[in-house]
């Protein structure tokens, strides 16, 4: 015990005497969540457009106030005629352009059919999608006003509700998917750095040639860890909760305990390519390519599994993060407990052990 | 300042804040001379020797290379001088013969320079045979002789050597030293910096640097006298002892 | 004997790193392994401290085979890795308490034994290692290697790198050691080291080429050694090169060391023959070879 209790010691003067490693334990957490909170986002807010309008007259005045009205849009700039259109989506710093044609008010109520046209600059295609929709929204509204009263037979009215995310938050999505990340690279990272630096400097030969045994070595390795990944779990879920409002909807105690043994997981793989790299700097790589690369691509924390192409879905089921960040949301955004995560739980319980079973299998007790 | 003297040092510093690396050193090296410049680790010859090579600006004194100053002529200094360490010289994943047109052409030589030296250099040192093997295979005493034959490609007027012959075997180093004597023969300046204090035996002249400044500077034969010992290892001792 | 090594070989992919080495250290013997970079050295060292298995052959330490028996040597022996592994980024006492604490034990409980060298870095006791200069790396190293009153000792090339003065102070502590008792098998590729150790084995290309006591294998030196001088250093050499009765010759410091083909060289006829290609200022004289002499002339074969 005096042993663990040196090792674990040791490591922890590792920790805190190197500033990258402190940085990526707890700068990169806060960096991120708040990276992730605050500007990566869909929603859109003061984009700038401009407008075209070539009836001017009582209606499009109405709804060009509208838009200008709404904190979603800055019309910033008004045209003269189509040439000019190209010439501002050039510049770049208009976004969108909305083009209503001649003779509007007219035609809506003569014909009553009118067109407008929304060009969007879709060199950013889900900025554009989504500016798209919004112009539709405000001119269906309108629509609706001048039908006022009026009788239109036949309508489909959608009333779509969001349930567990009402207001459409990206930060809802972002949080599991943070923690998941900032998880898996302090675990796995981490400890296959700080285990192939003992080898890059020579002193895991003094280890090997010691009384201490390789699960001695490897638990002193991995306590310390575990340890700061738990801090670091909390100090996320506070994060969330008080500054970004994310509730959590089902039990604390149940996603402290699930976050365990997602950090076990990683622990573990980090063990794993520790056997395999022989330099900090391999081992870096391998966690980086081979580790963060999929968990945030693969997880379907930023990009949906289910639109991925059936190949990379397959490959998704076995990267870790994608069951635990299925676990996280249904804890906190559904309140939901173990009977619904059973499945989940399990696969990443036998990914774990698998993954031990290879390390131990691994782990040299000489240097070949 | 005379000018048969390729290196002329005077009042040579490097400060690096208060801490003087380098301080006031003054020396004269000849064409065609050997010349050691011991020390310890720390002791400053690598600040020292990165001044001469025009990779440092001194903090104060005066030196010339090759004829051109440290301070304002360092362009002109790194074509007339050849550079070897012990810690880089050559690239191991590249073959013998690709390293050497490397060098060449980093030097300027035209390709046909290249080609002829190349040839001559691989025959001097009997490496036809791995002319195309990566370097990284060959054996380190191998690697020491080409690199110090490519640190001469160029017809460099001073050698730079920085420790390098730690670590082979004695036969080898022997006739790593039969190169360095014929160089020096056909008038090349050799510059060698270690904390080998045997490798100071084949210098004709050694300057010894302990804490920043020369403490000693003189022939082997003579140090070794004015200290009543047998080895350069011994001067060494009594010196750092003070 | 507290270390046996019989015809041990190992190989590296196609490398072959020891071929068929066998020898006896033993017990409270310096004995001194003196070889070049890639002589086999550290592969030996790995071997014998359980880091590595040999291909053929069989080696003890103090009785326990270095395959079986790994666990009981791991325990009792200390070892001290080229590059002196040490921790850089904790302090000198951090490292030590470190050692001790993993080997079961205290800096107080063993402190007699490191004392004389830990004296001398304690006043640094808070830097980091990284920090310290080699020698003080060197010692510190040792006072690691020693904190657990290891019963044999492995040094691997612990004066490479390490400036006259340390070097000296620290084959004066190995001396200290050994007269406490302790087995110690170094390893160096200095050859005026060799002469420090009570035996030694001269190794190079994976091969022994000899065992004995240093004073015996330049006694067995096969022929008369001559110190040569004159004006000019590389002509001097030349010249002897082609001289028809060289036996060998190799710059050595400020002179070039000469042997005959015959066991009685005319001195006269080569001065004569130097003189003729220009060459002044001759002095020939008898020396008396050196370790290095005698592992050269054992290379060439």
């Amino acid at each position: 015990m005096k042993k663990f209790i040196g090792f674990v010691k040791k490591e922890f003067f590792h920790i805190y005497r190197d500033k990258r490693s402190l940085f990526i334990l707890f700068g990169m957490p806060i960096a991120q969540i708040l990276l992730f909170g605050f500007a990566i986002t869909n929603e859109i807010n003061h984009v700038d457009i401009a407008i075209l309008d070539q009836s001017n007259d009582v209606t499009t005045k109405e709804i060009i106030n509208n838009i200008a009205a709404s904190k979603h849009f800055n019309i910033v700039d008004v045209l003269q005629d189509e040439t000019a259109i190209e010439t501002v989506f050039k510049k770049g710093k208009i976004k969108a352009v909305l083009q209503f044609e001649n003779m509007f008010a007219k035609n809506i109520t003569k014909e009553a059919q009118a067109n407008v046209q929304i060009l969007t600059d879709a060199t950013d295609p889900n900025m554009a999608n989504t500016i798209s929709n919004y112009i539709t929204s405000i001119l269906k509204k309108q629509q609706q006003d001048i039908n006022n009263g009026a009788f239109t037979p036949y309508q489909i009215i959608p009333q779509s509700r969001m349930v567990y995310n009402a207001e459409l938050k990206s930060v809802y999505m972002f949080v599991p998917g943070v923690m998941t990340v900032i998880l898996m690279l302090v675990s796995a990272m981490m400890t296959s750095i700080s285990i192939t630096r003992e080898k890059e400097q020579g002193t895991m030969e003094i280890l090997l040639v010691s009384p201490l045994k390789p699960y001695q070595v490897i638990a002193g390795k991995v306590f310390p860890y575990i340890f700061l990944s738990v801090i670091n779990a909390m100090a996320i879920v506070l994060l969330s909760i008080f500054v970004f409002k994310v509730p959590v909807n089902g039990s604390l105690f149940f996603l402290a305990l699930e976050s365990v043994l997602f950090i076990i997981t990683s622990l573990v793989l980090g063990i794993l390519i520790s056997t395999i790299a022989a330099t900090q700097q391999t081992a870096m790589m391998i966690s980086l390519m081979g580790l963060m690369l999929p968990t945030i691509l693969l997880s379907g924390f930023i990009f949906p599994i289910s639109s991925m192409p059936l190949p990379l879905q397959a490959i998704s089921n076995i990267i870790p993060a994608k069951w635990f960040i299925v676990i996280v949301k249904g804890i906190m955004l559904k309140g939901i407990g173990l009977g619904f995560l059973l499945k989940e739980t399990l696969i990443l319980l036998a990914m774990t052990l698998i993954y031990l079973g290879i390390s131990v299998k691994k782990y040299k007790i000489r240097l070949e | 300042m005379k000018t048969d003297y390729v290196i002329q040092a005077e009042n040579l510093t490097k400060l690096f804040g208060d801490f003087a690396a380098v301080n006031r050193i003054s020396f004269h090296v000849k064409a065609g001379e050997i010349f050691g410049f011991l020390g310890a680790n720390g002791a400053g010859k690598t600040t020292a020797m990165k001044m001469l090579i025009g990779i440092s600006t001194p903090s104060s004194g005066r030196a010339t290379v090759a004829g051109f100053d440290v301070y304002k002529e360092t362009e002109a200094i790194k074509k007339n001088i050849g550079y070897m360490s012990q810690k880089f010289a050559l690239y191991d994943d590249l073959t013998v013969k690709e390293n050497i047109s490397f060098y060449g052409g980093i030097y300027g030589l035209s390709k046909k320079a290249v080609k002829e030296k190349s040839h001559k250099l691989i025959e001097e040192l009997n490496l036809q045979a791995v002319s195309n093997s990566l370097v990284g295979g060959l054996p380190l005493g191998w690697k020491q002789k080409l690199a110090f034959s490519v640190a001469l490609l160029h017809d460099p007027k001073i050698v730079f050597l920085d420790e390098p012959t730690g670590g082979v075997d004695p036969i080898t180093r022997r006739q790593f030293w039969e190169m360095i004597y014929k160089a020096a023969h056909k008038g090349t300046t050799i510059f060698v910096t270690t904390h080998y204090m045997d490798e100071a035996e084949y210098c004709d002249r050694v300057s010894i640097m302990v804490n920043g400044k020369i403490e000693a500077l003189d022939t082997p034969k003579r140090l070794k006298a004015h200290y009543k010992t047998d080895t350069m290892n011994e001067v060494f001792l009594k010196l750092a002892r003070g | 004997m507290e270390i046996t090594v019989a015809n041990i070989s190992k190989s590296y992919n196609t490398v072959t790193a020891l071929k068929d080495i066998s020898f006896g250290v033993e017990t409270g013997e310096l004995f001194g392994l003196i070889g070049p970079d890639g002589a086999g050295k550290t592969t030996l060292f790995r071997i014998l401290t359980t880091l590595l298995t040999p291909d053929n052959g069989v080696a003890t330490v103090s009785g326990f085979d270095v395959v079986t028996n790994y666990k009981a040597i791991r325990n009792s022996v200390g070892y001290m890795p080229g590059r002196f592994s040490l921790y850089q980024d904790l302090t000198v006492e951090e490292n030590l308490n470190f050692f001790a604490t993993i080997f079961g034990t205290t800096i107080d409980a063993n402190y007699d034994l490191v004392k004389d060298i830990y004296v001398q870095i304690e006043p640094f006791k808070n830097r980091r290692a990284g920090k310290l200069s080699g020698g003080m790396k060197q010692k510190l190293a040792l006072s690691c290697a020693l904190i657990h009153k290891p019963k044999v000792l492995f040094l691997d090339e612990p004066t490479t790198g390490v400036d006259p003065v340390s070097r000296k102070e620290f084959w004066d502590m190995l001396k200290r050691l050994q007269n406490k008792g302790m087995t110690i098998l170094v390893s160096t590729p200095y050859m005026d080291e060799a002469a420090l150790c009570d035996r030694i084995a001269l190794i190079q290309d994976g091969r022994i080429l000899e065992i004995n006591t240093p004073k015996a294998i330049t006694e067995h030196f096969p022929k008369p050694l001559y110190n040569i001088r004159a004006n000019n250093m590389y002509l001097l050499i030349t010249s002897l090169q082609k001289y028809q009765h060289t036996h060998s010759v190799f710059p050595f410091g400020e002179y070039v060391h000469y042997t005959d083909k015959r066991n009685t060289p005319d001195k006269t006829a080569l001065s004569q023959y130097l003189k003729h290609l220009g060459l002044t200022e001759i002095t020939i004289e008898k020396t008396k070879p050196t370790i290095e002499d005698s592992f050269m002339e054992l290379a060439k074969k």
